[in-house]
């Protein structure tokens, strides 16, 4: 039933992870970077009224699913993507499409995944793994994050499944349906550069791409007053987890994004786009900085005045950096 | 960040077990993939979100034995849940699970709708009676 071999390997981020192994189970290798740039994954949002827990929402990258789309729709990947109204509906059509030897993507909350160290398992709904067959009951699993392949029984699947919140996975399952057998990624690229640059630059809303860096460093100006010490701290530090940790889908986007642009670089022999890998290294290593300057302000548990406005400060350098770095990109002829 | 500067600071509430990739830049300027054990903001903002989550659901245990709330409220920040969360997985409006956090409204809850309950915070009837 499961003997059908899946080759694991452990990416940065589960969304494009799970497109470079599934892929790559059909024959058409793209690397992780490749799969987040040619679905110009990388992004930056802050949504002050879409709270969690009470925390405003930050984000670094693309909403969940369009990467996918994207990469599908640029390289002609066929995929077959299901949603259901019941649990027994999910995992008996999951069951069915395993029992072909085909390994399946599915949508699922990290609360639930009983693999992951507990620290991690909030109600976070938009992870993705790959169910690849089952044994002794057990399903086994390649979720992109982890080191190695695991397995997972079918109750706790079956909630990661079909946790409720947003976005409810409902039990999205996908499974590519036609994979072309070599796939010429020079337009892909190409779309997928153009994309990211107007998501960063041109979205005519105050809280998306540059703007919206500069919309949460106005903010985070003004943390001691609104909304306070105790909560500013709660404040930043979901702004670094977000930026960093696993699960919510952190991991440092800017150097991922790097890495496809110096990849980028070499299959199209355009030297201009290495170069540009190397400033956009430098604006990641900037939001690092941020985050250790934050990630202090939370440990001492408050800040004064001044150390919002540094990290304020901090923020607008941020702003500053990608808007010169995304303006640059938009100039280059590819 | 270069391929050195990839932290690895290691934290407890990760039990060492976990490694995630991060993207860095080797000594001749490519990028690889590299483990790393954590990084100390990070660990700091997740302790921090632990902290405040044990916090509350300290406060409300406290609130459930004064008798002020329901053990829904308490079960609810135990699983890290909020309010519209909790609605959407007992199938009710908001108001109603608001509600339900009244003692003694709960106490007169229909079978059915506790183990509702019991079934979103995956804790047996007895348990979501008697808050241990």
């Amino acid at each position: 039933m499961s003997n059908s071999l899946f080759q694991h390997t452990q990416t940065a981020h589960c969304e494009s992870g799970v497109i470079s192994n599934l892929l790559g189970h059909y024959g058409l290798q793209i690397s992780e970077p490749m799969a987040f740039g040619i679905g110009a994954g990388i992004f930056f949002g802050h949504l002050p009224f879409v709270k969690v827990n009470g925390v405003p929402g930050t984000t670094y990258r693309i909403w969940p699913g369009a990467i996918f789309q994207r990469v599908c729709k640029r390289l002609g990947v066929r995929m077959e993507s299901e949603k259901f109204s019941t649990p027994e509906k999910g995992m008996q059509a999951l069951d069915k499409v395993i029992a072909a030897g085909i390994p399946v993507g599915l949508q699922s909350s990290v609360y639930y995944l009983p693999y992951f160290p507990p620290s991690y398992r909030f109600h976070f709904n938009a992870h993705n793994l790959v169910v690849y067959g089952k044994e002794d009951g057990q399903y086994l699993v390649s979720d992109p994050v982890m080191d190695t392949v695991t397995t997972i029984d079918p109750e706790s699947l079956e909630q990661a499944r079909f946790a409720k919140g947003f976005p409810a996975p409902k039990g999205k399952m996908y499974y590519p349906v036609h994979v072309p057998p070599t796939a010429s990624f020079e337009k892909p690229i190409k779309a997928g550069i153009e994309q990211a640059c107007h998501f960063m630059l041109k979205v005519p809303i105050p809280m998306f791409g540059v703007k919206g860096i500069r919309f949460l460093a106005k903010r985070v100006a003004n943390y001691a007053e609104n909304p306070g010490d105790r909560k500013a701290t709660l404040y930043l530090g979901n702004i670094i987890r977000m930026q960093e940790e696993i699960g919510t889908g952190g991991a440092g986007f800017r150097f991922l994004y790097a890495a496809f642009l110096q990849e980028a670089a070499t299959l199209l022999k355009k030297d201009e786009l290495s170069k540009l890998a190397g400033e956009l290294t430098q604006t990641g290593d900037l939001w690092r900085n941020f985050a250790f300057a934050a990630g202090r302000v939370c440990k001492s548990r408050s800040a004064d005045n001044v150390s919002y406005k540094e990290l304020s400060e901090m923020l607008f350098q941020c702003a500053a950096s990608e808007e010169a770095f995304f303006k640059k990109l938009a100039q280059v002829k590819l | 960040m270069k391929k050195e500067e990839v932290p690895q600071d290691s934290d407890n509430l990760h039990e060492g077990t976990f490694k995630q990739i991060m993207y860095a830049v080797d000594n001749s300027g490519n990028y690889v993939q590299v483990q790393s054990a954590g990084w100390e903001p990070e660990n700091i903002a997740l302790d921090q979100a632990w902290e405040e989550v044990n916090e509350r659901v300290k406060a409300a245990r406290a609130r459930v034995e004064a008798g002020e709330i329901s053990p829904v409220a308490y079960y609810m920040e135990k699983t890290l849940m909020d309010l519209p969360l909790l609605a959407s997985y007992v199938g009710k409006f908001q108001w109603q699970v608001k509600r339900h956090m009244k003692p003694g409204v709960f106490k007169r809850l229909p079978q059915k709708m506790l183990l509702r309950y019991a079934d979103a915070f995956k804790v047996s009837l007895t348990d979501l009676l008697q808050v241990k």
